[in-house]
């Protein structure tokens, strides 16, 4: 598993207080981890300041999974 | 009842009349403030005179970027933000046909986008901590229109649209956002009236006199505080029964 992956993960823990097991990279925020729309801007500014990229509305829109935020993570920083 | 002890809170338009009650009544409660202003003469005094561990922290707030840094000083000095009191407000009153794109512009942008900008900016903290108290200003006018305060009264009006909106985003993250509308209240503003027109005046205030500074304090103290939790997108009108909305 990436290093980004790892940190995703933790922060997804974090904010929405699910197990760790169940954040497999499949993962829907809302289907499957119970996030509504305000968990996923806080998700989405979470990602942002812990590892310095810019995640614009409509890159935001289109994170759905855990995969989605390392994939899109990995392609845009630094 | 509304103890505050442990609360911190950002108070914009502090070292102003209505302010400055707004100010002492939290203070009073035992919240540890911020105090914002544009004058930092003024403000220090204000704070040296509130005495406590207060802060002042000067800021004028028709810079975008001024409004913008704000909060997270509000935050580095304090430790954390529950309470944000959108007090400032500015009047540049015109007739409208005579009404300068810069008067408009003004109140627009001191009254109702720095309140949205301190709201955007202090909602990320509060969501962390899963409470927070928004209270802003606005005023009787934005309920009833005003002659010659078209900005003033699309300004305050706004803020009450806005903190409906405002409140049912946040509601779920146990942040409350509301307003308190005072009428005539005693204060520079008012003290300037000629007497025909405060005796006019009175004559459509049933309570047959003009608010002070503390009846506005005490509002924002109850809407401020854990008791009121339950109440939100709600505007609290202040006014001797002068409008009943």
């Amino acid at each position: 598993m990436s290093e980004t992956a790892d940190r995703v993960k933790k922060i997804v823990v974090e904010h929405l207080g699910v197990e760790a097991e169940k954040v497999t990279e499949d993962a829907s925020f809302i289907d499957d981890l119970g996030a509504d729309s305000l968990d996923i801007v806080e998700l989405v500014m979470a990602f942002e300041e812990e590892f310095g990229v810019e995640i614009p509305d409509d890159a935001a829109e289109k994170i759905t999974t855990v995969k989605d935020a390392i994939t899109y993570i990995d392609e845009n920083q630094g | 009842m509304f103890d505050l002890t442990g609360m911190t809170a950002l108070v914009t338009g502090a070292s102003g009349g209505i302010g400055s009650s707004i100010a002492k009544a939290l203070a009073g409660q035992g919240a540890r403030l911020a105090v914002s202003g544009s004058n930092a003469e003024k403000l220090e005094a204000f704070r040296a005179e509130l005495g406590g561990e207060h802060v002042a922290l000067a800021c004028n707030l028709s810079d975008g970027a001024a409004v913008d840094a704000l909060v997270p000083s509000a935050v580095e000095a304090l430790g954390k933000i529950d309470i944000l009191v959108n007090n400032a407000g500015v009047t540049r009153d015109n007739l409208a046909m005579r009404m300068k794109d810069e008067e408009w512009d003004q109140v627009i942008r001191v009254n109702l986008e720095a309140a949205f900008r301190l709201i955007r900016a202090a909602a990320k903290p509060m969501m962390k901590a899963r409470y927070g108290r928004i209270v802003s200003i606005t005023s009787v006018v934005g309920a009833t229109g005003n002659p010659g305060q078209a900005n003033y009264a699309a300004s305050k009006a706004g803020l009450v649209g806005m903190s409906k909106a405002l409140a049912q985003e946040l509601a779920s993250r146990n942040i409350t956002v509301n307003c308190v509308a005072p009428g005539f209240i005693r204060s520079a503003m008012t003290d300037v009236l000629p007497e025909a027109q405060k005796t006019a005046l009175l004559t459509k205030i049933p309570a047959g006199d003009l608010g002070s500074g503390e009846d506005i304090g005490a509002a924002v103290v109850y809407l401020a505080s854990k008791e009121a939790g339950y109440v939100t997108g709600q505007t609290l009108h202040v006014n001797g029964g002068m409008a009943m909305i």
